[in-house]
């Protein structure tokens, strides 16, 4: 197992994920002898996990649960955050966008949780490299120990320093450079002289959009062109099987109008209630997020 | 660390035969530098040839159908000329007498041979509203107009991005209006990455097939199935790969993935019937159609070397088949991506068996309807979780000093994506021992 190749079955020392439902996922550290609990019932590692195949279900004693190949997708939805954290939607556009492919070396701040670096490492494997800066020195320590669990380590390089006064620790070497920053624009000379001199693509992230002003402000100032911002929203839709019920009108004198309508609601009515009508239909959830921040994306042309 | 680039630049330099994306404001299109070929950009046609030797993402004026290279001073530089503007609009009024020079006044000024910048020069001076215009409205005023009379265009190396945005924004229905934002979901949906395994059904033009080989990075295989005669993959060829990306490409015939299942494609193989299917198959194949008229043309060489073709072609094809099938054989696939006009539940019921256990799929439609089926089908017979039905909203913003705001005009939608993940189809149905948490909600909201 690695965040960055698949494996067929299970190994000790794996991370393997534990899925219970589509909302709850809980990524486990394979370990002989071990065991977790579930809301299911206990996993005993050496049995139930090592030396079985991924995808494979495992008894519990009240149900059962699947185990899963780690992906950074699966990962994202089931790390522990430490900090607020990029989800899959805005991380597919931002991967696309500033073009990452196997070989790219990538420049990051802040690492945060490693939601986003976790996918980044995943597409430019197993070739490229992620420079990742963190300010924050119990999180670079805590993520550059999960990169090395992930068995990616060799793939990232975490600096605990502050981008905007020390930069990312290279030059003239990234092929694309992300921002999530609170001061962006304090870093964009700083991801300019990341990037190679043949140029690159630039990312930046922000919630508030006084931030992404200012933030293209520098991006025009350091000579950055091409430069597009936009915002991605996930509407996921729930597949419901719902009964609408028919009214009645009363007794028609057209008969003729009558029998059709006879007709039809005995083809609608298989498996429903006289006077209704079952449908497969989807719902969207009552609030889903509908901000998380602005992405703005530049190239930096030939220095 | 200091880069070690040095000056090596060779392979940021065109050549003739690169695949190149001609670039003009938002405006995109794939082209490839042929020696004297001309290609019609924009209602303007041109040569390619002075292209050859320059960076990529130069950008060049067109001069009586020539490239010429323009220089950086001018890129950015607009008619700066910042006098008098007005405070707002109350005395602007549109009796379309503002602009004094006519359209003839104007194209006698482009036959003068006046560049994009001069025109629009021109085009101020003889304004009489112009200056009374805000200092926002005039700078709207130039943009317009620099957007109708520049006649520059730059040349930018193909990439998924470029490429998923120009069909997108030129023939969105050769891509089953697949927009961009989708495709990057689809993407990360199914892990694609280098190294792995990966089945891919489409019927937009070559451009998630190339969108996966580009994530692959020529490391790891995919697999191309296609419906009827042959794979249509023109949008492939636009990427511009290198030759070895070629290699980790495999094909085979959705026709014949029962037959594979059912470890029956051997027999299938030597059937007589299936050798007039690849004849008719050899119709559709654009390639095999030049074959096909050359050889007519040269009827006169006589009939054996005409059988003789047909022979090889048929030995390549039957080669190719098998190649792909020893792809496919273990059923151990690691990633499968849908998206095509045809009806996703029977593609996806069919392909679905070729991945592995605890692999990714993605499913692109243009309708949501099919995906609700789709879901259904896979809640019945089992063997995923995860499921998920989506689609993405995306949306532009102009950020200017003091006039951020969102485009005015949005995509209003890119399609739905179903995704999930396969697992070890065990002894229990679902939802049996196990009170299964979505289904649960979906009997809630039938009461």
């Amino acid at each position: 197992m690695s965040f960055a190749e698949y494996s067929e079955s299970i190994a000790e020392g794996d991370v393997a994920i534990i899925y219970l439902s589509h909302d709850s996922m809980m990524p486990v550290k394979v370990q002989r002898g071990a065991q977790t609990q579930t809301r299911y019932g206990v996993i005993r590692h050496s049995q139930d996990l090592i030396g079985h195949k991924y995808g494979s279900k495992v008894s519990c004693s009240k149900g059962w649960v699947h185990v899963l190949h780690p992906t950074p997708e699966l990962w994202t939805v089931s790390l522990p955050h430490r900090t607020q954290i990029l989800y899959t939607t805005d991380i597919s556009m931002i991967t696309m966008m500033l073009e990452l492919k196997p070989g790219s070396i990538v420049c990051e701040s802040g690492t945060g949780s490693g939601s986003l670096s976790h996918a980044i490492i995943r597409s430019i494997a197993p070739t490229g490299h992620l420079h990742t800066v963190e300010f924050h020195q119990q999180r670079a320590l805590k993520v550059q120990e999960e990169f090395m669990e992930h068995r990616v380590g060799n793939m990232v390089t975490v600096r605990n320093q502050d981008v905007c006064k020390d930069g990312f620790g290279v030059s003239g070497v990234a092929d694309a450079a992300f921002l999530d920053i609170p001061s962006p624009w304090d870093a964009v000379g700083h991801a300019k002289s990341a990037l190679k001199k043949q140029g690159g693509r630039v990312c930046s992230f922000s919630p508030c959009i006084e931030q992404v002003q200012r933030t293209c402000a520098a991006f025009t100032d350091h000579g950055f062109s091409e430069l597009c911002t936009i915002e991605i929203l996930l509407q996921v839709h729930d597949v419901r099987t719902v009964s609408l019920p028919v009214p009645d009108f009363g007794p028609n004198s057209d008969l003729n109008r009558d029998q059709k309508r006879d007709q039809n609601q005995t083809q609608n009515q298989n498996q429903s209630s006289p006077g209704a009508v079952t449908i497969k239909t989807t719902t969207v959830p009552r609030e889903i997020p509908g901000h998380t921040g602005f992405l703005t994306f530049a190239t930096k042309p030939r220095t | 660390i200091m880069a070690d680039n040095g000056d090596d630049d060779s392979q940021y330099r065109m050549k003739e035969g690169d695949y190149v994306v001609l670039k003009r404001g938002d405006i995109f299109k794939a082209a490839q530098i042929v020696a004297k070929k001309k290609v019609i950009f924009e209602k303007q046609w041109f040569f390619l040839d002075n292209a050859v030797g320059h960076l990529y993402n130069s950008t060049f004026e067109i001069h009586s159908g020539q490239l010429q290279l323009k220089k950086t001073s001018d890129t950015g530089g607009s008619a700066d000329s910042k006098e008098a503007a007005g405070v707002d609009n109350r005395n602007i009024v549109d009796d379309g007498k503002s602009q004094k020079l006519t359209r003839d006044d104007i194209e006698m000024l482009k036959e003068k041979g006046l560049k994009g910048q001069e025109i629009i020069q021109q085009l101020i001076d003889n304004s009489s509203t112009f200056k009374d215009k805000t200092e926002y409205a005039q700078d709207k005023y130039i943009k317009k107009k620099k957007k109708k009379y520049e006649n520059s265009v730059t040349l930018l190396k193909p990439s998924c991005r470029i490429l998923a945005m120009m069909y997108h924004g030129r023939e969105p229905g050769k891509i089953c209006h697949l927009r961009y934002d989708t495709l990057a979901q689809m993407l990360t949906l199914a892990n694609i990455h280098a190294g792995s395994k990966v089945v891919v059904f489409e019927t937009c033009a070559g451009l998630v097939l190339g969108a996966v080989m580009e994530r692959m990075g020529g490391f790891g295989s995919v697999v191309q199935m296609y419906p009827g005669g042959g794979p249509v993959r023109a949008g492939v060829d636009s990427f511009g790969f290198p030759a070895h990306f070629h290699h980790t490409l495999h094909e085979f015939p959705l026709c014949r993935v029962n037959a594979l299942l059912n470890g029956t494609l051997e027999a299938a193989g030597k059937d007589p019937g299936n050798s007039r299917a690849v004849q008719r198959n050899s119709v559709w194949r654009p390639e095999l159609l030049t074959l096909r008229a050359r050889s007519q043309r040269s009827q006169r060489r006589g009939r054996r070397r005409d059988e003789q073709e047909k022979k090889q072609r048929l030995d390549e094809r039957r080669k190719k088949l098998s190649a792909a099938a020893a792809v496919l054989e273990g059923r151990n696939a690691d990633g499968l991506v849908i998206a095509s006009r045809f009806h996703p539940c029977p593609v996806l019921m069919g392909l679905l068996p070729l991945l592995a256990p605890s692999r990714p799929f993605v499913v692109y439609s243009q309708y949501k309807e099919p995906l609700v089926e789709c879901y259904s089908k896979l809640k019945e017979q089992g063997g995923t979780v995860n499921l998920q039905l989506t689609n993405t909203w995306l949306r532009h913003y102009q950020v200017l000093p003091n006039r951020t705001h969102p485009v005015l005009l949005m995509s209003g939608g890119g399609g739905y994506l179903l995704s999930g993940t396969t697992v070890a189809s065990g002894p229990s149905k679902p939802g049996q021992s196990k009170p299964c948490f979505s289904n649960c909600r979906t009997c809630d909201s039938a009461v």
